[in-house]
């Protein structure tokens, strides 16, 4: 396992690619849940990288390294059978950049729909905002620029495309990815227990709303 | 009588704080809560309070309260002048507490003897000013209800504790994950000049204003998750100090971290102040 200083309350892992993401934030949310990571307090999975923070009161960055490097990663599914479960998301799909997708990806419209329909995609982490999730496709991958210049406005509820990913903005907040549609699906529900539907390794399958 | 304290002035920003949301940044929820969390675990600990209850975050004093009973409170951190500091005192039913403008010190942790009782969101108190999570700054007419947070009463009641320094403030830093992404002399210049305190640090971070670190390497750092003390550098050269509200995940690289217990400190670094960051020897 490749770990980098992170300070005094945390330690970085990097990792090869997002497959190499999830397969190592499971090994290691399993291993914090079952307390083989002592001072452990948070576990955040990025785009290449596992951060474990901790509490500095109880344990030090050498020990949860120690702790990490126990870790057997190879043996740690990066989708866990139980969290298996499709969560549908219908959209409307009649985003603003739409259009201009079709065009990057040298398409019509429909086929941005198609491709983004059909196929599972997974959740490969937060970030931006609470309950915003960086969702990554099973099979083929995207590759679409985000806009030149970012929206101050992006309503809550907007499916939008970036780089690799796409995602679900949690609330209106400004942003700068790609709009091709919305659901009325509240990704991000503070009376819900757990709040966020788009948590790290859900499984995600786009339809048409009807 | 009602335990409440009613703001009457809330001052240029007062929140609620608490220890935060530990647990819940795979969901994009940041921590969170007290910036000084030393101070903040004073305060309650002067009232006799339970760990985490929550308390107020005063910045640059300009909280005017009233007690609608008799009520134990405390002021800790940056010392207000009118307020008692560091040691409790009891505001009798219809007292006034009138908190000046700190002549050091940024950030003034008021406990109230059972905590600030607003809702939890997310189990936690705190108002974080990034996520949009958790009560609003407080304004003139809030009237807050004291809770049940009580501890054994506490064993102490005068505190002896350091007053921020209005002068420069040295901390320690250790290398961040990032530090080969700059050129060879950065860490160096970091660690031997000093920098000034920009006008633009609220409860996210604290813009320090120097000399700007060079990069080597070119291109964008895929995002990855950041702690509190974290110095990371936009394009600009310039580091922010990421304090409490700080981004779940950041796409600048982290040249350097400020150790764990500094940062306190350095959150109750004012605008123009002069910050030394020194490598800590270990």
């Amino acid at each position: 396992m490749r770990l980098r200083p992170s300070g005094t309350a945390a330690v970085l892992v990097e990792c090869e690619d997002l497959d190499g993401v999830l397969a190592t934030y499971a090994a290691v949310r399993a291993a914090v849940d079952g307390d083989l990571v002592p001072g452990a307090v948070d576990v955040v999975p990025a785009a290449r990288t596992v951060l474990v923070v901790l509490d500095p009161r109880t344990s030090t960055p050498e020990e949860v390294g120690g702790a990490l490097e126990r870790l057997d990663v190879g043996t740690a599914d990066a989708v866990d059978e139980e969290d298996a479960d499709v969560l549908e998301v219908p959209v409307h799909y009649d985003g603003d950049d739409l259009a201009d997708v079709a065009g990057i990806l040298g398409c019509g419209p429909d086929d941005v729909v198609e491709r983004h329909t059909n196929g599972l995609w997974t959740v490969a982490f937060c970030g931006f905002a609470p309950g915003f999730g960086y969702l990554t496709a099973d099979e083929g991958t995207w590759d679409v620029p985000r806009r030149e210049s970012p929206r101050t406005k992006v309503p809550r509820g907007s499916v939008a495309l970036a780089g690799e990913f796409t995602g679900v903005y949690p609330r209106s907040s400004p942003g700068g990815w790609q709009l091709i549609g919305r659901t009325d699906l509240d990704v991000f529900d503070l009376d819900r227990d757990p709040p966020a539907l788009l948590a790290p390794r859900r499984r995600v399958r786009f339809v048409v709303a009807s | 009588m009602s335990r409440h304290l009613l703001v009457e002035e809330p001052g240029p920003l007062t929140t609620v704080q608490d220890e935060g949301r530990p647990g819940l940044a795979g969901i994009g929820v940041g921590r969170s809560g007290a910036c000084d969390r030393a101070s903040y675990r004073l305060a309650n600990r002067l009232v006799g309070n339970r760990d985490g209850a929550a308390a107020l975050e005063v910045t640059f004093g300009g909280l005017v309260l009233r007690a609608e009973a008799d009520l134990e409170v405390v002021t800790t951190g940056a010392r207000c002048p009118g307020a008692p500091h560091n040691a409790p005192t009891v505001l009798r039913a219809g007292e006034v507490l009138r908190l000046g403008v700190p002549e050091t010190g940024l950030r003034t942790y008021l406990a109230v003897r059972g905590g600030v009782d607003v809702p939890p969101v997310l189990g936690s108190r705190s108002t974080d000013v990034l996520g949009h999570l958790g009560p609003a700054a407080l304004t003139a007419g809030d009237r807050l209800r004291v809770g049940d947070a009580r501890a054994a009463a506490p064993a102490v009641d005068v505190a002896a504790v350091a007053e921020p320094t209005g002068g420069a403030l040295e901390v320690r830093v250790v290398p961040g994950p990032r530090r080969d992404w700059f050129a060879p002399d950065a860490w160096a210049r970091l660690t031997s000049g000093s920098y000034g305190v920009g006008a633009e640090s609220n409860r996210v971070g604290v813009r320090l204003e120097g000399e700007a670190l060079r990069r080597e390497r070119e291109g964008e750092l895929p995002s990855e998750g950041m702690v509190r003390g974290a110095l990371q550098v936009p394009p600009s050269g310039q580091p922010v100090l990421f304090l409490a509200d700080h981004p779940v995940t950041g796409g600048y690289p982290v040249i350097g971290y400020v150790v764990d217990e500094d940062v306190d400190r350095c959150s109750q670094l004012r605008p123009g102040q002069e910050v030394r960051l020194r490598e800590r020897r270990t």
